[in-house]
C-alpha cells in the first residue's frame, strides 16, 4: 500500500483496520521529507523524535479503542504562527527565532485530542504578512508543482507540505486569503471558516478582527473532517461563537440541485488571466450540470475591499506587534543605551521589511489627525461591503469565482513591487472583512501545469453548503 | 495625499512604531507609504455619510467570567523565554540615568 497516496481520512481508516500503523505513516512522511524538503523547504521546524514518540503513543490509544475518529494516527503540519508547547514557534521571524511557547493553540489541541500527530511547523510569510512565503526570515518555500514558482502565502509552507506529501493535512491561518490563495497555487483544498467558528487562542495575532484558523487538505472530505475537529466554542477566545451545527462531514454528498450560485461579474473582469477565468467557468458549468442554478450579478464595491483591508489589517498589526519589545520573549538587541533605545533597536533588527512597512502604515492610519480619514473610513467601507454581501446572500446560497487573478508567480517576481502583490488579494480579502466562510479547491491547471483555484464563498456559518458544493465539484472533475 | 507624506511624518510615525530606520529605509518607507495611500485614498470616492463604523461583523459583547485562577502558576515556564531575568522577574535595561 502506497501510504502517501491516501487521504487523511483513508489513512486513519487503514490504521483502524490494522493495515498500517500511525508510526508507519509517520515514517513514510519523514522519509518523503528527507527526499523533498531540501528542494521545497515547507518547514521551519521538524520535530522528528517527538513526532515518532507521539505516533507510538497514539497507536497504543487507537489499539486500546480510546481513539476512533477520522483523524486518529494521521501526521499533520501546523503553521508556525500557532503556538505549540515545547516546540519553537517563530512566525518565520528573527523576532521569535528562539521562542518556545508554554502552551498549545486550541485548534492544535483539538486535533491532538482527535489523535492527529504533529510533525512540525510550517514556513510562512513573516508574521503572516505577504502572499508568497518569500518574506520568511528562513527563506522561501517553493511550489511543489514547479519549484521555480512560489507556493503563495502566507500559509505557503502548509499548502506546499500537503501538495508534496510532506504531511497528510495542515493548519493555516487566513487574514486576507492566506489559506485559500496558497491552496489554489498548490492545488490543494483550503478553507477559511466563519470568523468565530475556530478558536484563535494561541494563534499569534496579525489582524485580530480578520484572523481565522483553518484546514489545508488533500481533498474536500479531509477538509470537512479537520473542520469538524477544530470548530468548537472556546471561552479563552472572546470572539469564539457557540454553535451546534458542527457535523460538517454530514454535508458531503448532499444534493446540489436547486443550489443558487451567484457569480460576481466584478470577479471576472480586468486583471483576471484568461486561463484562470476559463477554468473557473468550467467548474461553474459542472455545478450547473448537477442542478445548481447559476447567475452572474454585480456584487459591487470590489475595488474598495483592498484599500479597506490594508488599512484595517495594518492598523491592527501595528497594535498587535507592539508586544514584541525585547522584554518578555524573543529577540533583544545588545549594546543598547537604556530601555527606549533597546525597544527601537530590538524591533528594527527583529522585524523584516514587509512587517516594518505594515507597522508604519498602521501607526500612520491610527495617528492623531489621520484616524478619521483612514481607519474610521475603512471601518465604514467594511460596513458597506458587509451590506453588499448581505444583499447577495438574500438571493444566492453561495458565490463562486477565482481565488487569485493568476497562477503562482515566479520566485522573486513579487517582492520588488508590494502594491502589485497586494492587488493579487482582490478576490480573497472581502470574505475576511465580512467574516464569511470561503473554500478554495483545485479546478484545473494553466500553462506549465500550475494549479488553478476555484473559490466558493458562503454566508456566515454556511460552511456545510460550501462543503456540499465543493464536494460535488471535486466528484464531477474525477 | 501621497505628496503630503513628508520626512517629518515618517520621522513621527517611526517614533510611534518604535522603529529606528536608516536614511535609506526612511526614503523607502516614504515612497511605499505614499504609493499605498494613493491607492487607499480610493475609499474617499465612497459616500459614507451616516454609516456606522463596523468593528466586528457579529454583535460582540464583553465576555465575563469569575475572577478565579484556572491555569496554575506558569511563571517559571513563562520566564524561560525572557531574554534576561533576575529573582523571578523580567530584567530590563536601565530606565533612568
Amino acid at each position: 500500500m502506497e501510504l502517501l497516496s491516501l487521504s487523511a481520512v483513508e489513512l486513519s481508516a487503514a490504521i483502524k483496520e490494522g493495515k498500517t500503523t500511525a508510526p508507519k505513516a509517520m515514517e513514510a512522511v519523514l522519509s518523503r521529507i528527507d527526499r523533498t524538503e531540501g528542494e521545497y523547504h515547507c518547514y521551519v521546524t521538524i520535530d522528528r523524535e517527538g513526532a515518532m514518540d507521539r505516533a507510538v503513543q497514539v497507536q497504543r490509544r487507537i489499539e486500546a479503542g480510546v481513539l476512533s475518529g477520522p483523524l486518529a494516527g494521521v501526521p499533520m503540519a501546523v503553521k508556525d504562527n500557532l503556538c505549540t508547547e515545547g516546540i519553537r514557534t517563530t512566525c518565520a521571524s528573527l523576532m521569535l527565532d528562539n521562542f518556545v511557547p508554554a502552551f498549545t493553540a486550541e485548534a492544535v489541541r483539538n486535533l491532538e485530542r482527535a489523535g492527529a500527530v504533529l510533525i512540525g511547523k510550517t514556513n510562512m510569510d513573516e508574521f503572516a504578512m505577504g502572499s508568497t512565503t518569500e518574506t520568511s526570515y528562513y527563506g522561501p518555500t517553493r511550489n511543489p508543482h514547479d519549484s521555480g514558482h512560489v507556493p503563495g502565502g502566507s500559509s505557503g509552507g502548509s499548502a506546499a507540505a500537503v501538495a508534496a506529501g510532506e504531511c497528510f493535512f495542515a493548519l493555516g491561518s487566513d487574514t486576507g486569503g492566506s489559506i485559500r490563495q496558497p491552496a489554489g497555487h498548490c492545488g490543494v483544498v483550503g478553507m477559511k471558516p466563519t470568523y468565530g467558528r475556530v478558536s484563535r487562542y494561541g494563534l499569534i495575532a496579525y489582524g485580530s478582527s480578520l484572523d481565522q484558523v483553518g484546514p489545508l487538505t488533500k481533498n474536500v472530505e479531509d477538509c470537512a473532517a479537520v473542520l469538524e475537529a477544530i470548530a468548537a466554542h472556546d471561552p479563552r477566545d472572546s470572539t469564539s461563537v457557540r454553535r451546534e451545527d458542527n457535523r460538517f462531514t454530514d454535508a458531503l454528498g448532499e444534493d446540489t440541485a436547486g443550489l443558487r450560485i451567484g457569480i460576481p461579474r466584478d470577479y471576472l473582469g480586468e486583471g483576471l488571466d484568461e486561463e484562470v477565468k476559463a477554468a473557473v467557468l468550467r467548474a461553474a458549468e459542472m455545478l450547473g450540470d448537477r442542478g445548481a442554478v447559476l447567475e452572474e450579478f454585480d456584487l459591487g464595491l470590489v475595488q474598495y475591499a483592498i484599500p479597506a483591508y490594508y488599512t484595517i489589517a495594518s492598523a491592527e498589526a501595528s497594535s498587535n506587534l507592539e508586544r514584541f519589545d525585547g522584554i518578555k520573549y524573543g529577540h533583544r538587541a545588545q549594546g543598547v543605551r537604556g530601555l527606549h533605545d533597546m525597544y527601537k533597536k530590538t524591533r528594527s533588527q527583529g522585524f523584516g521589511p514587509e512587517v516594518k512597512r505594515r507597522i508604519m502604515l498602521g501607526a500612520f492610519v491610527l495617528s492623531s489627525g489621520y484616524y478619521d480619514a483612514y481607519y474610521l473610513k475603512a471601518l465604514k467601507v467594511k460596513a458597506l461591503i458587509k451590506k453588499a454581501f448581505d444583499r447577495a446572500f438574500a438571493r444566492y446560497d453561495l458565490l463562486l469565482g477565482p481565488v487569485a487573478p493568476t497562477t503562482a508567480p515566479k520566485l522573486g517576481e513579487s517582492l520588488s513591487d508590494p502594491m502589485k502583490m497586494y492587488l493579487g488579494d482582490i478576490y480573497t480579502v472581502s470574505a475576511n472583512l465580512a467574516g464569511l466562510p470561503a473554500v478554495c479547491l483545485p479546478c484545473g491547471s494553466g500553462a506549465g501545469g500550475l494549479p488553478i483555484g476555484l473559490q466558493l464563498v458562503g454566508d456566515c456559518f454556511q460552511e456545510k453548503k460550501l462543503l456540499t458544493a465543493a464536494y460535488a465539484c471535486e466528484q464531477a472533475a474525477k | 495625499m501621497a505628496n503630503k507624506i513628508t520626512e517629518e511624518i515618517i520621522e513621527y510615525v517611526s517614533i510611534l512604531a518604535k522603529l529606528e530606520l536608516t536614511g535609506e529605509e526612511k526614503e523607502q518607507a516614504r515612497r511605499d507609504m505614499s504609493n499605498m495611500l494613493d491607492y487607499i485614498d480610493l475609499m474617499g470616492e465612497l459616500d459614507t455619510t451616516g454609516i456606522e463604523p463596523m468593528t466586528h461583523v457579529f454583535p460582540v459583547q464583553n465576555v465575563f467570567r469569575e475572577d478565579v485562577e484556572t491555569n496554575g502558576n506558569g511563571s517559571q515556564q513563562t520566564l524561560q523565554n525572557a531574554p534576561e531575568q533576575k529573582d523571578n522577574m523580567f530584567k530590563v535595561p536601565r530606565i533612568f540615568d
